[in-house]
């Protein structure tokens, strides 16, 4: 797209892509969907699209549901609690173990994140209420695994519906037991994605976590270089790919958020010099609290590909004396031959190709760079559980023309991608084989794949060894049978 | 540095070198308020101990690693096996998103289903809104042939009626009068997926045979002869249902399949997606009602929709998942008896291939212990398959079996001297099931993916039978069910013991004089 000519002929296919799926729909549900789906125009102050609305039903959504954004994605990698799953069995027995947040710990004895607790709800609990079953459950979690540091509540549906009080028991089995039990109001018809989830398992720890921790000190002496990494679910070992720069550079981590993260850390994290961002989305309440309650600035930082990892290194490392300055030139330096090795055996094999990608709520902007760094090109993205300020930032990743779905349907995708014809699609589980079975290279970007990891200069060359994999495997040159 | 572009290095070697090692060494010490390393490995050995066996097993409230997923899961695998047909969950959406990834992991295949995306707005007022709205977009994006309804606990706690809103969404035009939307309230605090299975497969038997929720006369059964095939929530469908086709049509059998999910979870990489594929055509799935029996591989996924059949007039009979010689013996010689087709030679044959194979193999099995859990009918089956090769089941366990597997599973162990010093363990977990394997070991493990865990913890090598499988590709596609089916899982289980053997006699100069060239 690098003529004018170009980029008018694109906008005007997508006009009519859109239009062409929009008339699949009947009337009322087409005029909503018509607000999600546009164009990217340069110069605007977002991508021209609404988001965070209501799910039309039934139409494939690749969305989830709140406990999905608490459980899943905030709470359950803290490694040394038992998160239960409070409600029916489905929820916690979906979820268990799938997201790859990897962790060091024994699990069973000192760490829980590849296990499943859950108060597998009958129906006398329905009618009943489960307030005592959940107090007895706390009760055999503290014989069985004595080395808990803390428990969280992670409701399902029901738990809402039926008016228990979840706070309650929290609260006096935490006296009890002198630990921290934390009730998370995450059921999954609150809101209209995961997003909501994020939200509430933010405020429950700023309110079930820090504030028990006021006026404590810290468990260590602070230095002027202590920062936290905050939206990091440690995909594959993404954290430690990216704690290990940040360390390089002369910062000192003192907690993760949350992947292979800890209790300890959590609580800790209110004495930190500066609080890093990387997934936003899904973690900017509690940033904002630290930063309003305790003054802790935060900045929003980017580990996908070499040229957003130098640029953050140096906006990280702007916020602190020269000592780090020099550490992040020093680190910039180090991996130079690193990333530029890399780039010369994958970009030639990858230049030009075009990609399309729908994840969830930092990823669709934050791996764009990275293509791009390969000669890579973004044709169309899309948020799962976006806000309006993701698409905001998104101008700044996405060329004009970029064709721009929210919340897409498996439809609207489909029709998108047989239309537009791009060389990889970068989406999830739901949508991987479909695109398979269409001929279209695929890689899943929540999981990635079960690779990883993908962030920081280690988590590069990862990133585009499986994209290289992806698109030039031999099997898609057979897809179309030569009889 | 240990990364480097010639040859590139992932979580599997990445973090096992030095600079990161020493960097988590750090994190742990300093940040991480770590317990002490001898209290870690004291309460690290109590696990394992009797003591703790005995505390946990006096659970009542908590539930660790259940083996059993929830009732909707069981009804989208249902509504999956008719042609054209596209699963609705009512209720919140993001159970639905759970069924379909869970799905497609276990067969590496798409899965649809659409949610009636309910939000808080309908837990106060009811989900009618969703289910009229959900109908109409769902019919005219995926133009499916039939939609097939379940619900989540969500809508069953607000008490949603879905016959009620079907009623009131066709009113409104959202389907037409005469679409089919067979429908199943499936609650997930009652029972599990094969509960859900059972729900949803009567839901579509009775729209089908009892008048379509009133609004055409019941079908009139007219015995034709034929018989119908129930195959039940099964990980292995495709595999399964292609064999007993092939063993149908070798018999001359006429038949039907209720519920043929093995196009929809295989479908060809040939530049095409097809959303629906295969399954059992609607005229069929109404006019099994003239069928003079009705088999099922699952007695347990099947109780309810059974009752219905036998209800409409057919004889019906009920298997445990056979699996092995004398359990594929007896479903064959059911379905001879039923459809009055002799068993034809080269299925003698397979038969008696079977069997060679096991003579040939069954002194690596023979004597060998094992603990198994799955799905109540899985279990069954395969508890009767070790019996015949002379393995001796040490633990059962069925975390969604009830009273009546207890005592079926029992009936089988009692029939035979191998079985005699098994347990079985109804409604219990992975986490009790570790407790066994540390207390009273065995030699191998039977069960799904998760139990890599139970491997990982006890070092009893695992091997994968069930549901689901997340972690090896493609099991699936090979039958479990008849002749060639048993032979599938001989191999599957000797393949690990066998590794098993080699692992353990590889130390050079030490055990390796076992390490044999020919077993």
């Amino acid at each position: 797209m690098s003529d004018n000519a170009g980029v008018e002929e694109v906008k005007a296919r997508n006009k009519e892509m859109i239009e062409e799926v929009l008339k699949a729909y009947p009337e009322k549900s087409a005029r909503k969907r018509a607000k999600h789906l546009g164009t990217h125009e340069e110069g605007k102050s977002d991508c021209g699209v609404k988001s965070n609305l209501k799910t039309i039903p039934g139409v494939m959504t690749i969305r989830g549901c709140a406990y999905a954004g608490s459980k899943g994605v905030v709470w359950g990698p803290i490694k040394d609690m038992v998160h239960i799953s409070h409600g029916p069995v489905g929820c916690g027995q979906y979820s268990w173990a799938s997201r790859r947040n990897y962790f060091v710990g024994t699990t069973g004895v000192d760490a829980f994140g590849t296990m499943q607790f859950t108060s597998d709800f009958q129906e006398n609990d329905i009618v009943f209420g489960a307030d005592k079953k959940l107090g007895k459950l706390i009760d055999e979690i503290e014989v069985l695994f004595p080395l808990n540091k803390g428990i969280s509540i992670q409701s399902e549906c029901p738990v809402g519906l039926i008016g228990d009080d979840i706070e309650s028991v929290s609260r006096a089995k935490g006296k009890q037991y002198g630990k921290t039990i934390v009730p998370v109001r995450c059921e999954g018809f609150r809101g209209i994605s995961q997003s909501l989830g994020h939200h509430i398992a933010n405020d429950a720890i700023r309110d079930w976590v820090f504030d028990k921790q006021t006026g404590k000190p810290a468990r260590f002496e602070s230095t002027p270089y202590d920062v936290t990494i905050i939206g990091d679910y440690n995909i594959g070992g993404d954290a430690w790919s990216s704690r290990i720069l940040l360390e390089e550079m002369g910062l000192r981590v003192i907690a993760q958020w949350s992947g292979d993260g800890t209790l300890a850390e959590l609580e800790s994290t209110p004495h930190a010099k500066l609080n890093l961002i990387h997934c936003y989305r899904s973690m900017n309440y509690i940033s904002r609290h630290m930063e309003e309650k305790y003054g802790i600035p935060w900045v929003e930082y980017n580990f996908f590909g070499p040229t957003k990892i130098v640029a953050s290194l140096r906006a990280i490392a702007e916020h602190f004396d020269d000592k780090i300055k020099e550490g992040a030139e020093r680190v910039i330096a180090k991996y130079q031959a690193l990333s530029d090795a890399i780039v010369a055996k994958y970009r030639p094999r990858l230049e030009g190709k075009k990609v399309m990608l729908f994840v969830g709520g930092l990823r669709p902007r934050h791996v764009i760079g990275a293509y791009e760094d390969l000669g890579m090109e973004i044709v169309g993205t899309g948020y799962e559980f976006g806000h309006n300020d993701d698409y905001q930032r998104t101008t700044q990743y996405v060329k004009d023309g970029t064709l721009i779905y929210d919340d897409v349907t498996s439809f609207e995708f489909e029709k998108f991608v047989e239309k537009v014809k791009p060389d990889l699609v970068g989406s999830g589980i739901k949508e991987k084989y479909i695109f398979q079975k269409m001929g279209v290279p695929f890689r899943q970007m929540h999981s990635w794949d079960y690779s990883g990891p993908y962030h920081g200069y280690d988590g590069f060359a990862v990133f585009a060894r499986d994209m290289d994999m992806a698109i030039n495997a031999p099997v898609w040159r057979m897809t179309k049978a030569p009889f | 540095m240990t990364q480097n572009a010639e040859k590139v290095i992932d979580h599997f070697e990445l973090f096992r070198g030095g600079e990161y090692t020493e960097m988590l060494a750090n994190k742990k010490c300093m940040f991480e308020d770590p317990v002490p390393a001898e209290r870690l490995a004291q309460v690290s050995e109590w696990t394992k101990s009797d003591e703790y066996r005995e505390k946990n097993f006096a659970r009542t409230a908590l539930t660790i690693n259940p083996a059993k997923a929830c009732q909707p899961l069981g009804a989208v695998f249902a509504a999956l096996g008719f042609e054209g047909t596209l699963p609705f969950v009512h209720g919140s959406q993001g159970c639905t998103a759970y069924y379909r990834s869970h799905f497609s992991r276990h067969f590496k295949e798409p899965t649809a289903a659409v949610s009636s995306s309910m939000t808080e707005d309908a837990a106060v007022l009811g989900g009618l809104a969703n289910m009229v709205d959900g109908l109409a977009n769902a019919f005219s994006l995926y133009k499916p042939k039939m939609i097939a309804v379940s619900t989540t606990c969500m809508a069953e706690v607000i008490g949603d009626d879905l016959n009620a809103f079907i009623k009131a969404s066709k009113e409104k035009g959202s389907v037409p009068m005469e679409f089919d939307v067979p429908f199943a309230h499936t609650p997930a605090f009652v029972g599990s997926h094969v509960t859900g299975y059972d729900n949803a497969l009567k839901g579509i038997v009775e729209h089908f045979w009892n008048g379509k929720a009133g609004t055409v006369p019941k079908l009139e059964r007219k015995a034709d002869g034929k018989l119908n095939f129930i195959g039940g929530f099964d990980g292995y469908t495709v595999g399964n249902m292609r064999e007993i086709k092939r063993l149908f049509d070798l018999m001359g059998v006429e038949y039907t399949i209720l519920g043929d999910n093995s196009d929809v979870w295989d479908t060809p990489g040939d530049g095409e997606f097809r959303m629906y594929d295969g399954g059992t055509t609607l005229e069929d799935a109404a006019n099994a009602i003239h069928a003079s029996a009705t088999i099922s591989m699952q007695e347990f996924c099947t109780e309810k929709t059974l009752n219905v059949i036998e209800a409409a007039g057919q004889e019906t009979v009920a298997f445990n998942h056979p699996v092995g010689v004398e359990a594929t013996d007896r479903f064959l010689m059911e379905v001879a008896r039923l459809s009055g087709r002799a068993i034809p030679d080269p299925i003698r044959k397979e038969r008696g291939r079977l069997v060679d194979a096991i003579a040939d193999s069954s002194a690596h099995i023979h004597g060998k212990k094992f603990a198994i859990y799955g799905d109540p009918d899985l279990t069954l089956g395969l508890t009767g398959f070790l019996l015949e090769l002379g393995a001796e089941p040490v633990h059962v366990l069925s975390t969604n079996g009830g009273t009546a597997w207890k005592e079926k599973t029992e009936a089988l162990l009692a029939n035979s001297p191998f079985g005699k010093n098994c347990h079985v363990y109804p409604g219990k977990d992975l986490w009790h099931m570790r407790s066994l394997l540390f207390t009273e070991p065995v030699d191998f493990l039977i069960g799904n993916t998760y139990g890599k865990f139970l491997e990982r913890d006890t070092k009893t090598p695992l091997i994968r039978l069930g549901f689901p499988i997340f972690d090896r590709h493609h099991h699936h596609r090979y039958p479990v069910w008849g002749y060639q089916g048993g032979l599938n899982v001989l191999v599957t289980i000797l393949d690990k013991i066998l590794d098993h053997m080699d692992q353990n006699t590889s130390e050079v100069a030490k055990t390796d004089y076992s390490f044999d060239i020919i077993r």
